[in-house]
């Protein structure tokens, strides 16, 4: 099985008709989502490549049936567009754009919660999900994915995402989803979301998670992986050498104490039980011998 | 973006929030006039963005303009933890009874907003955080709901300010959560905000960091930015797009999304080197960004080895190798370039690539075999 999304899922791309857009979203069609319909003010009545065009995210659900959505439009109209997707009938909302101004972003998350509690929002800043052999939603290339499980894979970076799917792949590994939750402040999904899912999908029998310095998330998955998860976790945490990020005052030292760094998260981690690794090869080795001594 | 603190009063100003009456200087002269504007005793304040100022001897109080003379010279050009002092704030002396914290930031594990409130600001609020959480009144808002003057009227109460001041803090708080929200602050925070004898309420300091993503609807933020004094290499890559900072090692580092990147820095770090930089050429990067990445990378002559990192997705691979293909024939890279590439597009972004491969235009298969032969390059 996979999670969040599957070979029936019906998506449409908002922005279809955009450079990104159109070059993602048909990818995302050529690997064989169903891409059923895109979203364009203006440009409803018309196709790209056959795939039909709507004025509105309303108009598209009522014509399709598509229950996903591909959110590709510039950081200034990305809060409108998704909060579009929802109040048109989409309940699950994935947006990849970089950019989206914090508080945006925060108002966008608050508004899903209140009024539309059924909808999940994967993203912003994401690469978006994958489930190898069934479909893609994102950017993520869909050639280093391998189908067949049983690793489910949960990422903050983008890039970092491809990586670990990659070593993977490259050993023979197979993955059942692959989630790009974004390294936004405030992401719509987060680790401790996609790892309950896991937990909950019986194809998956191992995770592995992918983290990076700043804020308190993966201390935070570490509490809910020590008290909940009954499958094996490996993880690898970006930014043991980085340079000091950006200071926020004494608010963000009140905040977070000693937790963001890459040592405490790590340190979070390992005392839950999670395998510790300190690069993206050592990560997918450890993963390789887990998976084959199962 | 962080704001020194003259930008940070003068942004609290446009949203009516009170300080102390002020003008920034670059001369000496130009403080004399400001001094002799406003009235004494003034304070002289060294304008550096960087924490411990008065330690350090930045700030001074003024009685006369000969004094005035004296600060302003001896503090413009000083140098405050590595921060070259290039401007002074002058401003109104005040007489403090009472030193109170307010600051408004994302509350990110809970994803709304957190306000702090607290009756023991100065410098000594982290110690407050640390050994005292309760003297802290945390309140947290949900951004669809705001911060209401009933509600600030609570919050100062719990905070315990004193009685006296308890309607204007309530008031002020108000302000600057519009400010906060309305000026796309990721960070505004007032240390010390102050109690006058006269019984006045204001902000006598200012941090205030901005959400460069937000800088699309605020011109008014240009003028900040042509201030922030920055490592030439820093300014130069800045000039291009691209987040780079300035490290200290010895092979240079390109690569995409922030997450490769610092894992970049890692893996480099591991097998014995030491990076010069980290570079994100961020998420769908074209030739001309990679061109540019290479030519800052280029212009830092600590750089032995360049080491460029690579997984595709909204970013395309063809893209880069274009890029690195049109960077070599733009300007004479002095070192040697090792690549590691992968993702989107990849097959083609070699195939571009294979004729100009020598030895010093290296591919390698893995990030772990580039970073070895970057390293061992870097450090032959």
């Amino acid at each position: 099985m996979s999670i969040f999304i599957d070979e029936n899922t019906k998506v449409i791309v908002q922005g279809l008709t955009g450079g990104q857009g159109r070059f993602h979203g048909l990818r995302n069609k050529a690997y064989g989502t169903k891409v059923v319909g895109g979203v364009t003010p203006g440009k409803g009545g018309t196709d790209v490549e056959g795939i039909p065009m709507f004025n509105s995210v309303k108009e598209a659900v009522e014509a399709t049936g598509a229950t996903a959505s591909f959110v590709v439009v510039p950081p200034k109209f990305a809060a409108a567009a998704i909060l579009e997707a929802a109040e048109g009938g989409i309940t699950f909302i994935v947006s990849i754009t970089e950019g989206i101004p914090a508080h945006d972003e925060a108002v966008t998350f608050n508004r899903l919660v209140r009024d539309f509690p059924q909808v999940r929002l994967l993203g912003p800043n994401c690469p978006g999900i994958i489930s190898p052999g069934k479909a893609n939603i994102g950017i993520t290339s869909g050639d280093i994915a391998l189908p067949g499980g049983p690793v489910g894979i949960v990422s903050r970076s983008g890039t970092l995402t491809y990586q670990a799917l990659h070593e993977l792949s490259q050993q023979g590994i197979g993955q059942t989803t692959c989630v790009g939750i974004g390294g936004d402040p405030v992401p719509g999904t987060n680790f401790i979301d996609a790892l309950k899912a896991f937990n909950d999908d019986p194809e998956t029998k191992a995770v592995m998670m992918i983290g990076e310095i700043g804020g308190s998330e993966e201390e935070r998955a570490a509490e809910w992986i020590k008290a909940n998860m009954t499958k094996p976790v490996v993880t690898y945490i970006a930014g043991v050498t980085a340079p000091p990020g950006r200071k926020m005052g004494h608010a963000g030292a009140i905040i977070t104490g000693s937790s963001g760094t890459a040592q405490a998260k790590m340190d979070a981690l390992a005392a839950a039980g999670v395998h510790v690794c300190l690069n993206p090869t050592e990560a997918g080795e450890k993963m390789v011998e887990i998976v084959r001594g199962l | 973006m962080d704001l020194f603190e003259y930008q940070g009063k003068q942004y609290f100003a446009r949203y009516d929030i009170p300080v102390s009456p002020g003008d920034i200087a670059e001369t000496v002269d130009e403080a004399v006039a400001i001094a002799e504007r406003i009235g004494f005793p003034v304070v002289v304040k060294a304008q550096v963005k960087v924490g411990g100022r008065g330690k350090a001897g930045g700030i001074k109080l003024a009685d006369t303009l000969d004094e005035v003379r004296t600060h302003a010279g001896n503090i413009l050009g000083m140098d405050i933890k590595g921060h070259t002092v290039h401007r002074v704030w002058i401003e109104r002396s005040s007489d403090i009874a009472k030193e109170y914290y307010a600051s408004f930031t994302l509350d990110r594990p809970n994803k709304v907003y957190l306000g702090m409130l607290s009756a023991e600001g100065g410098v000594e609020i982290e110690e407050v955080a640390a050994n005292n959480p309760d003297a802290i009144a945390m309140l947290s808002i949900n951004p669809l709901d705001g911060l209401s003057l009933e509600q600030a009227r609570t919050w100062v109460a719990d905070a315990k300010i004193d009685d006296i001041a308890r309607e204007q803090t309530a008031e002020l708080l108000v302000k600057l959560y519009r400010c906060y929200v309305e000026g796309d602050c990721d960070l505004a925070e007032i240390n010390p905000l102050i109690l006058t004898p006269e019984g006045k309420v204001h902000a006598l300091d200012a941090k205030v960091t901005l959400d460069e993503n937000a800088a699309f609807r605020h011109p008014e933020w240009d003028e900040y930015r042509a201030t922030e004094t920055e490592d030439p290499r820093e300014k130069m890559a800045k000039e291009k797009g691209l987040n780079y900072i300035g490290l200290d090692g010895t092979v240079g580092i390109i690569a995409n999304g922030a997450g490769l990147a610092m894992s970049t820095l890692d893996v480099v770090n591991q097998v014995g080197g030491t990076a010069a930089n980290f570079l994100d050429i961020g998420g769908g990067a074209n030739a001309d960004v990679m061109a540019a990445a290479l030519e800052v990378i280029n212009a830092d002559p600590k750089v032995k080895s360049i080491f460029v990192n690579i997984f595709g997705g909204i970013t395309r691979v063809d893209e880069v190798a274009k890029g690195i293909i049109e960077a070599l024939r733009r300007v004479e890279i002095t070192s040697p370039i090792v690549m590691r590439l992968d993702g989107t597009n990849a097959v083609e972004g070699r195939a571009l690539l294979a004729e100009h491969l020598n030895d010093t235009l290296i591919s390698e298969p893995t990030m772990l075999d580039a970073a070895r032969k970057a390293v061992a390059l870097a450090n032959a």
